[in-house]
């Protein structure tokens, strides 16, 4: 092409307005509402800033002193506690998998009664909701609190908070699962010959199941993270000796900590990728680094 | 000889069928060794943290009827009577915990935003396909992947040794953290993006800045906008427990209850909590609908 049709001149652009106004003078109502927005939302930053009473000086300051425990944070050391956090660490993990274990195994029958086409009663299955929704809607930490009333300090009130939770957020994807599976499996079999045990067996099991453990290993990552500060409140796991050694601005072995848990976090996320991979049988998604 | 079953189909003769069940089984064998495997793995995973987590059945089930009279007992007012007897003594409190939950709405809105910003504009060194300097997007990943993966509340637990008591951490806490999540989110998107429009802004003359803002941000603002209100969501149900570490909202009040045993303002906190998570639940999803179908783009 030669080089000067290239060159856009304004008869041009006037012959291009012409024939898509839309595009090229848009009106003005679409650059107004977003305007209006965004200088809403600006406001409302500003009168939070004023009523939480935030002050400029108290950030700078604060970043200041950041800096200063970044930089004594440096080298990460645990001292003479290395094995003592390890095994915080690993009654973490440990809190993580029987909490998510229970919850699953809780969530199950709860799931397949509030699926839609399992139970026909909405008025049952609209309260099952509900209830799942709340149980959801506590956070793990308070949870925590309410079961360490209960079973006292340590691991145990931990695993039974993160399968509280766990409970109405897996009834709630159960149910989907369940209600979102195909008749069709299930007919094929039935179509050969199959019995109600057989149709279960080989056409609803095969179709939830690894969309179900999909699910749960997805939960195990998520809670390995809650697990690991959930000791905040007593409940077992490195999150007691995070929280006791910032208290006590010991920052080398805050650091130390915060790495075992990054290292952690990133092995279980991997592993449970590559397992949910091969569970839904297919590659691992398309990743750039 | 075809058999002929209760339902009327027709089934082969064993010669027949025998042959097809063995070829069956043996293409099975690796799944179900591997099924095996996996399976013995995790009843040792399981066993191990069993042992690790302390888990006493028997203290359970004891003390089991604790967590039921739990609830009875956040059900009772100091004088006795059931709490929704006299909802006014129950909610005595109600001024001062809705300043608090408005307080705790309004952590999680500044920290929502301001992360979303950084999340934004980190989102374009992080995806492949606009930032294509290798180095420069390694260290926007591993910076996002650090924001996110450590916990809010470890942030918190250090930024109120750092800022001191009050809302100021807990704002900086929940910001670090939605950047990291929406930034690999937003990072998603802006991967997903039908490229040809930047081709076309490039090769007539515009720089990068121009082409995300002409042929980028129109693919994706929607997507944005829908992440966006869907953390706000989560940071809600997150900032309730901000004031667990003095990081400001209705956490502090809620501990100092469960703490004291002020067992009828525990239950008023709880639910206040809960219908605003409700109500929050009900507004984004409207406002994320009403996204989706372009109404606000």
């Amino acid at each position: 092409m030669n080089p000067a049709n290239f060159n856009v001149t304004q008869p041009d652009i006037a012959d291009l307005a012409q024939r898509y106004p839309n595009i090229m003078n848009p009106s003005p109502r679409g650059k107004i509402m977003t305007g209006l927005l965004a200088v809403a939302m600006v406001a409302l930053i500003a009168f939070a800033a004023w009523w939480l009473g935030l002050s400029f000086a108290r950030v700078i300051s604060g970043i200041n002193q950041l800096g200063l425990f970044a930089w004594l944070m440096m080298p990460p050391d645990a001292g003479s506690q290395t094995s003592l956090y390890f095994r915080a660490l690993g009654e973490t993990l440990a809190i993580s998998l029987l909490g998510t274990v229970l919850g699953a195994v809780l969530a199950f029958p709860l799931g397949i009664l509030a699926a839609a086409n399992v139970l026909p009663s909405w008025i049952f299955r609209f309260g099952l909701r509900r209830s799942m929704d709340v149980l959801r809607s506590i956070d793990i930490l308070v949870w925590a609190l309410i079961w360490i009333n209960v079973v006292g300090l340590g691991p145990f009130a931990g695993v039974l908070a993160i399968a509280s939770s766990d409970i109405g957020a897996f009834g709630k994807l159960f149910a989907e699962t369940i209600e979102g599976a195909s008749a069709k499996g299930a007919e094929a079999i039935r179509s050969t010959g199959g019995s109600r045990l057989h149709e279960l067996r080989f056409g609803l099991i095969p179709e939830v199941l690894p969309v179900i453990l999909g699910t749960i290993l997805y939960f195990f990552e998520s809670n390995t993270r809650s697990a690991t500060i959930i000791g905040i409140v007593g409940a077992g796991g490195i999150g007691l000796h995070l929280y006791e050694q910032i208290r006590t601005v010991e920052w080398q072995h805050v650091s130390y900590m915060i790495i075992m848990i990054l290292v952690t976090v990133a092995i279980i996320d991997y592993g449970s990728s590559k397992l949910r991979a091969a569970i839904a049988g297919r590659q691992p998604e398309h990743r750039k680094s | 000889m075809i058999k002929s079953t209760r339902s009327g189909i027709t089934a082969l003769p064993e010669s027949q069928l025998n042959p097809l069940l063995s070829s069956y089984n043996r293409s099975l064998v690796k799944s179900r060794r591997n099924s095996l495997a996996y399976t013995a793995i995790f009843i040792v995973a399981l066993a191990f943290a069993w042992w690790a987590a302390e888990i006493r059945p028997w203290t359970f089930i004891e003390k089991f009827p604790g967590f039921t009279s739990y609830f009875d007992r956040i059900s009772k007012l100091d004088s006795g009577a059931r709490v929704w007897t006299d909802p006014v003594e129950w909610f005595w409190g109600l001024r001062k915990w809705l300043r608090l939950m408005f307080e705790t709405l309004l952590i999680s809105y500044m920290g929502t935003v301001i992360g979303a910003l950084g999340a934004f504009v980190l989102c374009f060194f992080t995806a492949a396909n606009i930032n294509t300097h290798k180095a420069i997007r390694f260290t926007a990943r591993r910076f996002l992947e650090f924001c996110r993966t450590v916990p809010d509340i470890v942030f918190a637990l250090i930024f109120v040794v750092a800022f001191g008591v009050g809302p100021l951490p807990g704002i900086l806490a929940i910001m670090i953290h939605t950047a990291g999540a929406l930034g690999k989110q937003f990072s998603e998107v802006v991967e997903n993006i039908d490229m040809k429009p930047v081709e076309g802004l490039r090769a007539s003359g515009a720089n990068m800045v121009q082409a995300v803002r002409f042929a980028v941000l129109p693919q994706v603002i929607a997507n944005f906008l829908s992440y966006g209100i869907l953390r706000f969501e989560i940071n809600v149900r997150g900032a309730t427990v901000m004031g667990f570490v003095g990081a400001g909202g209705i956490g502090d009040e809620f501990l100092l209850a469960i703490r004291r045993f002020y067992y009828s303002d525990i239950s008023a906190i709880l639910v206040i909590i809960i219908a605003t998570v409700f109500v929050i639940d009900l507004l984004t999803t409207r406002l994320r609908s009403m996204v989706g179908t372009g109404a606000m783009a």
